[in-house]
């Protein structure tokens, strides 16, 4: 079976300029997305907080548990049905005392339900010091992730190249983290991870197609770098779009059944594969047909 | 050539051989005796967000423990100079850790910085003016002190912690320090999350203190507490129903005994009223200054203070010898024996504060297992169709290698002792996506190989070769990003790192070599003339 008939060639540098519109329309929508919510929705793990995963024995309405949680002053907290009978509470407030805001919403729905019609499951309390820690140590994992793929790149290929594959990996992790906050989605740990998880993903994807200029390069030296471009991810096009697919499958799956904790986390993967994807054909490599044009690499030997 | 084949496929099979035996532990639990005495019986160490369990982030309050070590030495230091006479005034710990007295003439002055000097090399005079024609002093801990006070309550806080854990029977508890004044603590399979986090996170400082009897109660509320004195709350239960009352009372500040003198603590059922309370039995020391304490102040009341609330505070009729006291007050059976642990374990030296906590219920993790696992064959039959679809034969031989892939995971995570989380299962079922894709390089490139006129054999020399170059840049990008994510990350994300990582680096081996011993047999020793790819 085939994918892509072979001999195929497509004009992707030719459309050079239509995807980078797209790419500069995505990322302004997903900046002004982030302005217009008021920056990134930042769950417990960045902002500090409480978070209790609740399981009742009976179908419970939220206003029930709403108004349970009255007489403790948490009944502006976000409560979310996340499956049958189970619901997700989040508060900012976290308190480092020993009983805790988990032990207190214990009792009040005790007083307000009874004791056993329900059952916590999951208790998550971020003290605002260690959000700070956590948002700091997450801003530079990401970073020198880059960097230090940027080395990488440089090292084994151009300078070019490398940067050209980091303007993508900026390029989707922005898309990514847009297309979080356009649906209000939580900015948590575990995002971050889907991020870098992303991030390596992408660069993988770029470095193939790099790969196959590089050696076209050195096959035909005089033939003009754009058209080598686009020979290249011609050439590479269904191995990038199979493995896109794998993983698709894959993370699809993760997003249906892998539960409250992966949900996100599954959902920032699917939106980053493909725009990983896109970036790798559309972005990376032609990233240096544009330099090249501004900065003519000195000697091509002949 | 033959040998050379022989000599891979035998490679594979210790390979996967030592990941199984690694893995026989975990897949089953009625191992052999032989078994269990000489080899690996370490099964895939489970997270606490698949298992349940609790995750806590503790920080010690090491100013208070420096804040403490002024108090007690602003004591020491109000006895020393009364036992030798020298005249001073407002003798008091004032901001942190800073202690500030009067003096009111210079012969007081110089007997008060020769004991200074000869007595209290730990203190420094900071600042010294005169008001009035009196001596205003201010000393503080020496700096060096200070740090050397903060460190030992981080150690004695972990050691404090670690007893405490130990003692409420938690199986495998882990207790580590972190960072400068932090320990985290998790604690596998807790069942009551609120008990477990008391226990840990209550001072649990006793001290036995004289109750004022000379100065007035009422004037110490309005607040006049007289000099030397503090007012504390006492707790009372009533018996009937329960409720916990607390009132005023004014005690001498002078700790005469704290809880570092006891040798046990023990829970004992009261005979009148089948009561729980805590019966504590002094050292030899503390024996000795038990008796002479209750000898010299008999007819006064004696109080006993827990984490700065008074609990009791009775009359005492007579000079105890023997060195047993016990703390009476309304405790439930379980409230007694952690107070028991608890005083046994010893008081922590300062306060810690929860900077984090996570917790998981057990029904939460068997979910979580289950939906783990459920992605994992899922997401694996889905890849595993698609590429026999895509590739036909050669599908099959790129299926194996996913297959050996995650026997290769699951062995090493048995074998490095690496724990397995909920993102931990969600990096294996990507890698099982991302896996496949060393073939789908390879074989993408052998049938171009192949439409370019090439025999199968060259064209899976040429394939193979051209590809695995791609193949190592690419795997190796993706490990730094998991590098990092490592570094980064807590718990479960590390998790996540680690199988990402193992999964990418088992795929070089099955995806590139053993794949390659399948296509090689074919086609030298079969020598296939049509690859089904």
């Amino acid at each position: 079976m085939e994918l892509i008939k072979q001999n195929m060639n497509l004009d992707f540098v030719g459309k050079m300029k239509i995807a980078f519109v797209a790419s500069v329309v995505m990322i302004v929508v997903s900046i002004l997305s982030i302005v217009v919510h008021g920056g990134l929705n930042y769950g417990i793990d960045f902002a500090g907080g409480t978070l209790v995963q609740i399981k009742f024995n009976a179908e419970t309405p939220t206003e029930k548990i709403r108004s349970a949680f009255k007489p403790i002053g948490l009944e502006n907290s976000i409560i979310q049905q996340v499956g049958p009978q189970e619901f997700v509470v989040r508060t900012h407030e976290s308190s480092s005392d020993t009983k805790g805001l988990s032990g207190k919403i214990d009792d009040a729905l005790t007083t307000a339900m009874g004791k056993g019609t329900f059952e916590i499951r999951r208790v998550e309390v971020v003290g605002p010091k260690v959000g700070k820690d956590l948002t700091n140590k997450a801003i530079w994992a990401l970073v020198f992730s880059w960097i230090g793929m940027l080395v990488y790149i440089a090292f084994r290929f151009e300078l070019r190249y490398a940067l050209g594959g980091i303007l993508a990996l900026v390029h989707d992790t922005v898309i990514t983290v847009g297309a979080l906050s356009l649906l209000n989605k939580e900015f948590t740990l575990t995002i971050v991870a889907a991020l870098l998880t992303i991030v390596g993903y992408s660069i993988n994807d770029t470095i193939v197609i790099f790969d196959r200029i590089r050696e076209n390069v050195r096959k035909n030296p005089r033939q003009p770098l754009g058209e080598l471009i686009n020979t290249s991810i011609n050439q590479t096009l269904s191995r990038t779009i199979l493995t896109s697919l794998t993983v698709l499958i894959v993370v699809v799956i993760l997003f249906f059944l892998g539960g409250e904790v992966i949900h996100d986390f599954a959902f920032a993967l699917i939106v980053g594969v493909i725009i990983g994807t896109y970036s790798s054909i559309f972005i990376a490599a032609q990233f240096v047909t544009v330099w090249e044009r501004f900065r003519p690499a000195k000697k091509r030997k002949s | 050539m033959w040998k050379s084949l022989r000599m891979r496929t035998a490679i594979t099979v210790i390979v996967c051989l030592v990941a199984l035996f690694y893995l026989t532990p975990t897949l089953t639990s009625n191992l052999p005796p032989f078994w269990k005495e000489n080899l690996p019986k370490e099964t895939i160490h489970l997270g606490l967000d698949l298992q349940g369990g609790m995750h806590l982030v503790l920080e010690v309050d090491t100013e208070k423990a420096v804040e403490s070590n002024a108090e007690r030495l602003t004591n020491n230091l109000r006895e020393a100079m009364m036992e030798s006479r020298i005249r001073f005034k407002h003798i008091e710990r004032t901001k942190g850790s800073s202690i500030s007295l009067e003096l009111p003439d210079s012969a007081s002055q110089s007997a008060f910085e020769r004991l200074i000097k000869e007595q209290y090399a730990d203190l420094e005079q900071v600042g010294s003016e005169v008001v009035d024609g009196r001596h205003k002093v201010t000393l503080d801990i020496r700096s060096k002190r200070k740090d050397e006070i903060k460190k030992l309550a981080v150690e004695q806080s972990l050691e404090t912690i670690r007893n405490r854990v130990d003692q409420f029977g938690i199986s495998e508890p882990e207790i580590i320090p972190q960072a400068e004044n932090r320990i985290i603590v998790q604690m596998p399979g807790v069942k009551d999350p609120g008990r477990a986090k008391n226990l840990i996170g209550r001072t649990a400082l006793l001290e036995f203190k004289l109750v004022d009897e000379e100065h007035s109660l009422e004037e110490a509320i309005k607040g006049n507490i007289p000099e030397g004195d503090e007012l504390l709350n006492e707790v009372r239960v009533d018996r009937q129903s329960g409720r916990r009352s607390t009132s005023p009372i004014l005690l001498k500040s002078k700790t005469l005994l704290t809880g570092e003198s006891l040798e046990s603590a023990t829970v004992q059922i009261g005979d009148r009223f089948g009561e729980p309370h805590v019966s504590l039995k002094f050292n030899s020391q503390g024996a000795a200054d038990f008796e002479r304490i209750t000898g010299e102040n008999i007819k006064k009341r004696l109080a006993i203070v827990l984490d700065g609330s008074v609990h009791s505070a009775p009359v005492i009729q007579e000079r105890i010898s023997g060195g047993n006291a016990q703390i009476t007050g309304s405790f439930t059976m379980d409230e007694a024996r952690d107070l028991a642990i608890v005083l046994r374990a010893g008081a922590l030296p300062a306060p810690v504060n929860i900077l984090e906590e996570r917790t998981v219920g057990p029904s939460l993790g068997k979910d979580s297992i289950e939906r783990g696992i459920w992605s994992i064959l899922l997401g694996g039959i889905a890849v595993v169709v698609f590429m026999v679809v895509y590739y036909r034969l050669s599908g099959f031989v790129a299926n194996l290698a996913l297959l050996l892939n995650i026997l290769l995971i699951l062995g090493a995570l048995a074998a490095f002792r690496a724990t397995l989380t909920l993102p931990g299962i969600a990096g294996i079922v990507l890698v099982i996506g991302m896996a496949v894709d060393a073939n789908v390089l390879i074989y993408e490139r052998i049938r171009e190989e192949l439409r370019l006129g090439k025999t199968p054999r060259a064209a899976i020399e040429a394939g193979y070769a051209k590809a695995f170059l791609t193949i190592f840049d690419s795997n190796l990008t993706t490990l730094i990003a998991a590098f990092f994510l490592f570094g980064f990350g807590t718990g479960p994300i590390k998790g996540f790192a680690v199988t990402l990582s193992i999964g990418l680096v088992a795929s070089m081996f099955t995806a590139v070599f053993v794949t390659r011993i399948v296509f090689d047999y074919f086609v030298w020793n079969r020598k296939l003339q049509t690859l089904s790819i």
